[in-house]
């Protein structure tokens, strides 16, 4: 085997009073498939934009194929065969994939773009690695999934043989991640060489030759895929063993929330489609599905955006007419809404006011905001629901993802709510955040807290939930009691299949 | 009736419309190459303005009519420059900066006006560009002398439109001025310095501007007076988004508008002392009006129009 295709030699950043990299070296090697294993805030991102040009470090160099590359200059690490595919993907969604692909690759003062070569290039590529793709679609009319894809071959037709990825699957459904791994392994195969960001656990095992541990800006360690184990992987990143709290037996108490042949209709279309479920105090019900399949409307019809057009919604025992945002708030129904950077929070504006923005009228005083108590109120959810990184006054969008998200639970929890609404409320989390928000959900639950969950990451829903049902299409399947879900019956119900075995149950 | 074919009928009508319609022309353009970037500029009014003044002023010092567009590009550059390094390298609110080199440029061009132009009963004036025959082809019966008695800037306005539409759609620097206006980040990441394109392409469209006010002293008529813009700055800002941003469209909308302008003042006449004047003026107006909501609906606006762009920052 010949040397390293990469080298990042003893790399140090510091950001004011935040050493993001310290002092850290990593080699690649060709055909190769490295993971960057860290929570969030390790510095992985950070070290990718050095080697890509977009950060200058304040010490240490990047050396790709044995030539050391300038610092801070994107252009150079381009040429050099470096591809970085981002996390927020670097995309026009008004040009076309082709125009997207080729925009910086020819010489800007040419009289005219040689469009045929670029269509040609990019459709061998596309044939070559087996990423699809239309060259004139408009790129904002595409999926996630081929947005990314996009992304990939923008870095491909730059003739990368070195391709960095930041989270690849944070935006994809299971089946775009296992398809993109599998093309990844491709590539490796093809021999390029493959960097990826993850904090996931599941897929840097199932993919990765070699894994890297950042924590806290530095490498803590370095094992090959054989050697080392979920478990080991996860201590490494946290520093600490974590291990997500599971709930314990306790009997639900009343329905709170039912709902009976319930039927959403937006825009000309039936999102949820006659749907049936209960709800009962100190007991978690969780939702399964593939996203996109009627959990977002479930999720607008509880916290009061939208209307059901057919069935009833009975709440603590009255039949209710049209639920509104407010009637939501005062009758103590607690939401985490699924998108929390677009529907959770009002990243400009600061903590205090964040904290108590639905409860205007508790921390009003002669007409005017009472900015005293507001801001001890947010105290006092910083503290209880340690959200690190910011002040009661300092602005929400300064907090990282898994802080802002204990600071809706916080919000919402600090006086424990009848009913709560959780719409993927790891989602995106690394995991010393996700077993502080599993906790925190599971310590509602003790105290009589009405939950349901919605989910699609099954682990989560089989340690939280007490029943389970699964939404296909808008419709629901009758629930399930967790002590008689396993992978496979969970798998079943997700793809619809409860139906038929109803109809088998009956003969 | 009769009137109304009579008017349509008239190849006056038509050699009204176009020269109406090219100082409408270059200054959409240079609004639209400026916000394909991702720069709103405001300081149309202004730099046109500016444009008229400084081109006529050449010119009366003697300076040749060709000369005189030069310097008004020049001129009008100046101010696109003062609006690069307010918005892009500061990155300020587009609109703030715009209006304020609006205000800036009108007063500050009817200053140096003043102070070069002695103060007489009738304005002084120059001698403007002649209408010239291409071809021959200004003889032709009705086509001639509707469509061929302009003189050189029409035409090479109309020339600058294609050019436009060519360069922004099909070369690589059109490419990488669409995916500044659509998202820096995008280009910033294949090696494209945004902050030079949104330089080089509002400094570009505001010397467009500047042509376009010239066109008013250097050829429709023969003097400067500070008022003579009269609004044509906005009524490109409203092309821009008529046209959807694509520069043919764009020349489709200016001649539309001279039209109904070209149409309603001939109309006046027909009908003078039916219809108060000041209906007919407002013809032109409430008719953009109509057709920007009818075609802005479906208009795909640049993305990152109007953000600033700071690097490394998402």
């Amino acid at each position: 085997m010949t040397g390293p295709v990469l080298e990042l030699d003893r790399i140090s950043k510091q950001f004011g009073d935040n050493l993001a990299n310290h002092d850290i070296s990593l080699n690649l090697a060709k055909g190769e498939i490295v993971a960057l294993l860290g929570e969030n805030g390790a510095g992985k991102t950070t070290l990718m934009s050095i080697l890509f040009g977009h950060y200058m470090p304040d010490s240490g160099k990047v050396t790709v194929m044995g030539r050391e590359l300038p610092p801070g200059k994107p252009r150079a690490a381009i040429r050099a065969g470096v591809g970085m595919v981002h996390q927020h993907f670097s995309l026009a969604p008004n040009l076309t994939v082709l125009e997207n692909v080729m925009t910086g690759t020819e010489s800007l003062w040419l009289p005219a773009s040689n469009a045929a070569a670029g269509r040609k290039k990019l459709l061998e590529i596309s044939e070559r690695f087996g990423l699809k793709v239309d060259p004139d679609a408009r790129l904002g009319d595409l999926s996630v999934g081929e947005q990314q894809r996009v992304e990939i071959l923008k870095a491909l037709y730059n003739d990368a043989r070195i391709l960095v990825l930041d989270e690849p699957t944070a935006v994809l459904t299971r089946i775009e991640a296992d398809k993109l791994f599998s093309t990844l392994k491709d590539m490796a195969r093809q021999g390029l060489s493959l960097i990826f960001i993850s904090h996931k656990l599941d897929e840097v095992m199932a993919t990765a030759d070699r894994i890297v541990v950042l924590r806290g800006g530095k490498l803590v360690a370095e094992r090959k895929r054989e050697e080392t184990s979920k478990a080991e992987l996860a201590e490494l990143m946290v520093g600490r063993a974590v291990k997500r709290p599971v709930r314990d037996a306790s009997t639900p108490g009343e329905v709170v929330l039912e709902a009976i042949g319930v039927t959403v209709r937006t825009g000309g279309v039936d999102r949820l489609k006659s749907v049936d479920f209960r709800l009962r105090a100190g007991e978690v019900l969780g939702i399964i599905g593939v996203s996109g399949n009627g959990q977002a409307t479930l999720a607008q019809l509880l916290s009061g955006t939208a209307q059901r057009s057919a069935g009833s919604l009975v709440l603590f025992g009255e039949e209710t007419a049209d639920l509104t945002v407010a009637d939501a708030v005062t009758s103590g129904i607690g939401r985490i809404p699924e998108d929390r950077n677009r529907e959770g929070v009002i990243g400009e504006m600061t903590i205090w006011e964040n904290a108590i923005l639905e409860r205007l009228s508790r921390f009003s005083r002669l007409g005017l905001v009472d900015r005293k108590a507001g801001v001890a109120f947010a105290a006092r959810i910083i503290q209880a629901f340690d959200v690190r990184g910011g002040s009661p006054t300092s602005r929400v969008r300064l907090l990282s993802g898994g802080n802002m998200q204990k600071l809706i639970l916080g919000r919402n929890l600090i006086e424990p709510p009848r009913i709560l609404l959780a719409a993927q409320p790891a989602r995106g989390l690394d995991e010393g955040a996700v077993a502080a928000v599993h906790q925190r959900i599971l310590e509602a639950r003790r105290a009589g807290t009405a939950i349901l969950l919605i989910s699609e990451d099954l682990d989560e829903v089989m340690a939280l939930a007490d029943r389970i049902q699964a939404i296909v299409g808008g419709r629901l399947s009758p629930s399930l009691d967790a002590e008689d879900a396993d992978a496979r019956s969970l798998g079943l119900m997700m793809a619809g299949e409860w139906e038929e075995r109803e109809v088998v149950d009956a003969v | 009736m009769n009137a109304l074919i009579d008017i349509l009928a008239s190849a006056g009508l038509w050699a009204a419309v176009l020269r109406i319609a090219t100082p409408l022309i270059l200054g959409t353009l240079g609004a639209l190459l400026s916000e394909r970037s991702g720069v709103l500029n405001l300081g149309i009014e202004g730099i046109m303005t500016f444009g008229a003044m400084i081109g006529w002023l050449a010119v009366y010092n003697g300076a040749d009519l060709w000369t005189g567009l030069l310097i008004a590009a020049l001129g009008g550059a100046v101010f696109g420059f003062l609006h690069s390094v307010l918005t892009v390298t500061l990155g300020l609110s587009q609109h703030v900066s715009g209006l304020g080199v609006t205000l800036f440029a009108s007063s500050f061009a009817y200053y140096v006006f003043r102070l070069m132009v002695p103060v007489t009963g009738t304005p002084p004036t120059i001698e403007p560009f002649k209408p010239i025959d291409i071809l021959g082809l200004s003889s032709l019966p009705f086509l001639g002398p509707a469509f061929f008695t302009q003189t050189a800037p029409t035409y090479v306005a109309i020339v600058l439109a294609v050019v436009l539409a060519y360069l922004i759609s099909r070369t690589p620097i059109g490419l990488a001025i669409r995916m500044t206006g659509e998202n820096p980040h995008a280009a910033e990441a294949q090696g494209i310095n945004p902050m030079a394109i949104r330089y080089g392409a509002v400094i570009a469209g505001s010397a467009l501007m500047g042509v376009g006010g010239a066109f008013l002293t250097l050829s429709a008529f023969n003097s400067f007076f500070p008022t003579m813009v009269q609004g044509r700055g906005w009524i490109c800002i409203a092309l821009v988004v008529f046209a959807s941003w694509r520069p043919e469209r764009a020349l489709f909308g200016a001649l539309l508008f001279a039209f109904f302008d070209a149409f309603q003042l001939r109309l006046q006449t027909v009908l003078s002392g039916v219809v108060p004047y000041q209906i007919f003026l407002m013809i032109p107006y409430l008719l953009s009006i109509a057709a920007l909501a009818a075609m802005a609906r479906r208009a795909r606006v640049p993305q990152a129009l109007m953000q600033p762009y700071r690097r490394g920052e998402r």
